[in-house]
């Protein structure tokens, strides 16, 4: 079931699937290593809709909830 | 020769610098933060060539002022050492492809070498070398390793004949991992564990305010050491000569000037006024150690990786201020000297961030300098005093903060940064760096201190200070509660906001007096060299927009202080 990168629990690991918004922002993102096919983990949700951090690729990537909402994965096995 | 050092953030750019280089590194540079860049020469085949330690970037399509930097920093080098994180291949080959395309002469220093080996990635060299074209040397810049070879490899970097089309990019950088990169599966290393646990709300946030706590006792405890044990010893050595000059120049308006006033036929370096003894003591005695001690333990932060943490922690309370989490770090800096906090403004991305995170920063972020100002003026009433000026300071930066955010148009981006993973520093390149910042105050802090120092000696003996007091008496002792003779310490606080705790100390102030003194003197106006800074960055009219918040802000304030205090 696919949904948004800022709805997916904390510490479960899920494949992107697909990302909204321009493409500038699709480009400034991937430059992080947030793309289509990359496997992410959410590793922390700051409260009160402050910014979420995934590792991808080993690295940790802090993007504001907004960023997060146009970013949608899908739960994968571990 | 110039040779551009390029790179995503966090892969050891500035500490290749540091190993290429020697130690006469040129330029201003506040990493972290590195907006500006450092220059520094190096000996390539018995030549000097320019070595530039560019502001990372992740790609050439810039979205933040430190990125354009880099960006156009570009047509001024003649080779390129792209420096790569081994850890984060598949990531950093986008700009590498990006650099090719610009067709620039081109070598890769594949760092972390040793990292990335320690955590199972194994990266086939040569053939990376030949996929891409270019000259790859595997290095480890916090040991040295690979930098001979990086340097003797140096002539050989070319431009590639790699294309790719812009949509490829992607896809071919696929492709070339795959053939060149196996990666066996790991755990998660403590550090790792620990920098998750320093994101987490629930630990990070208790954690922050340790790690706060500890950098404040760091800091004050090697700051008072360096005082106690170094500076005011030098001055006590100092003393005899000081009275030597006092006794040879006799009575007069040269020893007005230069030594000032004797306090009971003895000088007294914070209230005698001299360029030759306050004039001297309170940049050096008072100020230097705390800026040395603050900036060692900024600098740590910084190095170590913290920083980044401390942005995503912060984010939703800045956001209220329009701004995002990044902008704590130059507000951290501003703590150090508003100069290079407001330098560092310049990795937010939009020109509506970089005037609130500016004017915050030059109306609400004591200085250093100020902080001894002001424990100077109120710190003898114990802590109240101390926290009634820090807590209104705070109240207008968040109240500032909101109102700007709201009065301003356009609305504030989101954050998205990379947290790097914790490292221990290199100590060779954090040195160079608190080096630098130290030998900026010393550049452009002390001449204004004695400059400071003279002008009001000269106005002083001349009546003019008498004058503007009397002229602005209605604001400063009606609405403000504070003395005629304060006005010249307020004029003074112009030059340099330090000089002025002098002035205010033999007035016999009040301790509500003392306190209000010290709230306006933060907040009226930055020193000249925040101010030229401001004027850089913001461009004339929106530096007026800030001074005016200032002035206003400053007054409003005081008049309310000196209401309900």
């Amino acid at each position: 079931m696919e949904v948004t990168l800022d709805e997916l629990e904390i510490e479960r690991p899920a494949e992107i699937k697909r990302i909204m918004g321009g493409f500038g922002f699709q480009r400034r993102i991937a430059a992080l290593g947030l793309r289509v096919g990359k496997i992410v983990r959410k590793v922390a949700s700051e409260p009160l809709r402050g910014p979420i951090v995934v590792e991808v690729d080993g690295t940790r990537v802090a993007l504001g909830r907004g960023m997060s909402m146009k970013i949608f994965v899908e739960e994968i096995e571990e | 020769m110039r040779i551009l050092l390029m790179g995503n953030p966090n892969v050891g750019k500035s500490v290749i610098f540091s190993r290429l280089t020697g130690t006469d590194v040129i330029a201003s540079n506040y990493p972290g933060t590195t907006v500006e860049f450092t220059k520094g020469t190096m000996k390539l085949n018995g030549e000097r060539a320019e070595v530039i330690d560019v502001p990372g970037t992740y790609t050439l399509e810039p979205v933040s002022k430190a990125e354009e930097v880099a960006v156009e920093m570009l047509h001024e080098g003649d080779v390129v050492i792209q420096v790569v994180d081994a850890t984060n291949l598949e990531r950093n080959l986008y700009l590498t492809l990006q650099l090719i395309e610009k067709k620039v002469p081109l070598i890769m220093a594949l760092n972390l070498w040793d990292e990335a080996k320690h955590i199972g990635i194994k990266i086939d060299v040569k053939k990376l070398e030949k996929l891409l074209g270019v000259p790859v040397v595997p290095t480890v810049a916090v040991t040295g390793e690979g930098i001979k070879e990086l340097v003797s490899r140096l002539p050989h970097a070319r431009i590639s004949v790699y294309r790719s089309t812009d949509h490829e990019k992607w896809g071919d950088i696929g492709k070339m991992i795959a053939q060149v990169q196996s990666v066996t599966h790991r755990h998660h290393t403590p550090l790792e564990k620990l920098g998750d646990l320093s994101i987490k709300p629930v630990t990070g946030i208790p954690l922050s305010i340790l790690v706060m706590y500890l950098a404040f006792q760091i800091t004050r405890f090697i700051g008072e050491g360096l005082i106690g044990y170094v500076f005011e010893p030098l001055f006590e050595l100092y003393t005899p000569l000081a009275m030597k000059i006092s006794q040879l120049l006799g009575p007069g308006f040269l020893h007005d000037i230069l030594i000032g006033t004797l306090i009971k036929g003895e000088i007294d370096y914070t209230q005698s006024m001299g360029v030759l003894t306050t004039g001297l003591f309170v940049p050096f005695a008072m100020v230097l150690p705390y800026v040395f001690s603050f900036y060692l333990t900024l600098s740590f932060l910084e190095d170590c990786g913290y920083l980044p943490r401390l942005a995503v922690l912060i984010d939703n309370v800045m956001h209220r201020l329009g701004l995002h989490g990044s902008a704590i770090i130059p507000m951290l800096l501003g703590l150090g000297c508003n100069v290079p906090g407001i330098l560092a403004t310049r990795i937010l991305e939009t020109r509506r961030q970089r005037f609130i995170a500016a004017t915050l920063t030059a109306i609400c972020i004591p200085c250093t300098a100020m902080l001894a100002v002001v424990v100077g003026l109120v710190g003898k009433y114990g802590p109240q005093g101390l926290g009634i000026v820090f807590v209104t300071l705070f109240i207008v930066w968040v109240i500032l903060g909101t109102l700007l955010d709201k009065l301003l148009k356009g609305e504030s981006p989101e954050i998205f940064l990379e947290i790097p993973p914790y490292r221990i520093p290199y100590w060779g390149a954090l040195l160079k760096k608190l080096w630098m910042r130290i030998k900026y105050f010393l550049r452009e802090g002390v001449p204004y201190v004695l400059l400071g120092v003279f002008i009001a000696n000269v106005l002083y003996t001349l009546g003019v200070i008498d004058f503007v007091g009397r002229i602005a008496s209605p604001v400063i002792v009606g609405l403000l509660g504070l003395t005629k003779e304060t006005a010249a310490a307020l004029i003074i606080g112009f030059l340099r906001k330090d000089v002025a705790v002098g002035m205010l100390l033999p007035l016999g102030l009040t301790m509500k007096q003392l306190i209000i003194a010290s709230v306006v003197l933060t907040m009226y106006f930055p020193c000249v060299a925040t101010f030229a800074v401001l004027f850089r960055e913001l461009g004339v009219k929106d530096m007026m927009k800030s001074a005016g918040i200032m002035i206003v802000g400053a007054i409003l304030v005081g008049s309310l202080l000196n209401l309900i205090l």
